[in-house]
């Protein structure tokens, strides 16, 4: 089954409270911070706290994520020394600027797959690209590495380094999206949307969820569990778009069996990529428990 | 690993516990604790703390503990934390059993 990514929520990797909760709260992926959410001078004791908890936690039923310092200071060896060992989790990592970070951060986790015996290319990667090189050689970056599960846009460092600011149409950053989304499908990968950080803002929140969900996003990386329900209502199929699903497989299978060409359903044309849309639709329903894996093969 | 200085980790938040570790004269591991759970987890906690600084080579210290209601693993953590920045050591290998 497709692992989901509709939701990513941030933990500070050094609160201990937020740590023990993560796991309670029904988002798809968990991400463990140990970048900018932690202090200089706590970096050391997050890496033993994060550590210990991966070692210890019930970490089932979701996709756990660990983002690490960038790979050009100590602190990113540092950090991925003490995560990769605990084979528990996808490394993140931030401010991708070119695929040499990519080939840079997988030897470093090669070396530490052989020093700790771990199987060699079983930690998988994502990256965050976050400035204006970045985006312009996301496919590049995308295609890196046969462990990159996904690629993902952090808004707040792109829109400064373009000299401007975040609006609520979000129109800044349409370029960005665009490009990490088609790196993304390029490469087979999935491509994930930046935080929206007033949580406050629920009606500007769902707007930009349902944007990104129309450009072709496979999630959000999220801030507070708050916004965990509207990214799922959002993301996950309605009733009506899985009957409608349904209805296209049930004629194909029919179509098959009779062995007609050309198909209708309702007088419209089924074409391949209408059936792949649908196909897609059951898997996100099935993926995302509104549909009985049963009622898939009826 | 020797304890060459004072060193705190941890902090005085719900569901942490701030651990000041301190070299001694005395040879073993002298344990202050002050927890809102002492009377049911007390010696629990006490025991997590005396294996973690084994762990790590120590056997010789002082260790004052606040806690706040901290799971074990934040305990190691914490312990781990205070001993590295005690004993001035930068280098940690990660390996051991994966629970």
């Amino acid at each position: 089954m497709k692992q989901l990514r509709r939701t990513m929520l941030y933990v500070p990797g050094n609160n201990p409270g937020m740590i023990k909760d993560a796991g309670i709260y029904n988002a798809d992926c968990v991400m463990f911070d140990l970048e900018d959410s932690v202090p200089v001078a706590e970096k050391d004791a997050v890496r033993f706290l994060v550590n210990e908890a991966l070692r210890t936690l019930d970490l089932t039923g979701k996709e756990y994520l660990v983002r690490v310092n960038a790979l050009d200071s100590p602190l990113g060896i540092a950090d991925l020394e003490a995560i990769v060992s605990t084979r528990k989790v996808v490394v993140r990592l931030p401010k991708t600027e070119s695929a040499q970070d990519i080939l840079q951060c997988e030897r470093e986790i090669k070396r530490i797959e052989r020093e700790y015996g771990i199987e060699p290319g079983s930690t998988r990667m994502m990256a965050a690209v976050e400035s204006a090189a970045g985006v312009l050689n996301a496919k590049e970056i995308a295609a890196a590495s046969p462990r990159l599960i996904g690629i993902a846009i952090g808004a707040e460092d792109y829109v400064t380094d373009l000299k401007t600011t975040r609006s609520a149409s979000g129109v800044e950053l349409m370029f960005g999206r665009s490009m990490i989304l088609l790196a993304a499908r390029a490469a087979g990968i999935d491509a994930i949307d930046t935080v929206y950080s007033d949580v406050n803002n629920e009606e500007g929140f769902r707007e930009e969820v349902r944007l990104i969900r129309q450009l072709g996003f496979d999630g959000k990386s999220i801030i507070n569990p708050r916004q965990i329900s509207a990214v799922h209502e959002i993301f996950t199929p309605s009733l009506k778009e899985i009957d409608k699903a349904l209805a296209v497989i049930e004629a194909i299978k029919e179509a098959n069996r009779k062995g007609s060409g050309v198909i209708a359903l309702n007088g419209k044309m089924i074409d391949k990529p209408v059936v792949m849309r649908a196909q897609r639709t059951i898997d996100l329903a099935v993926a995302s428990k509104v549909l009985e894996k049963e009622r898939e093969n009826a | 690993m020797k304890i060459k200085n004072a060193a705190l980790a941890g902090t005085m938040e719900s569901s942490d516990i701030m651990i000041t570790l301190e070299p001694s004269k005395e040879k073993g591991l002298v344990i202050e604790l002050d927890s809102t759970v002492e009377k049911q987890f007390g010696r629990k906690i006490r025991r997590v703390i005396g294996d973690t600084l084994l762990e790590v080579g120590v056997d010789s210290a002082r260790v004052v503990a606040v806690d706040k209601g901290a799971l074990d693993c934040v305990i190691r953590a914490r312990v781990k934390t205070a001993a590295y920045r005690a004993g001035g050591e930068e280098c940690f290998h990660w390996g051991g059993d994966i629970k």
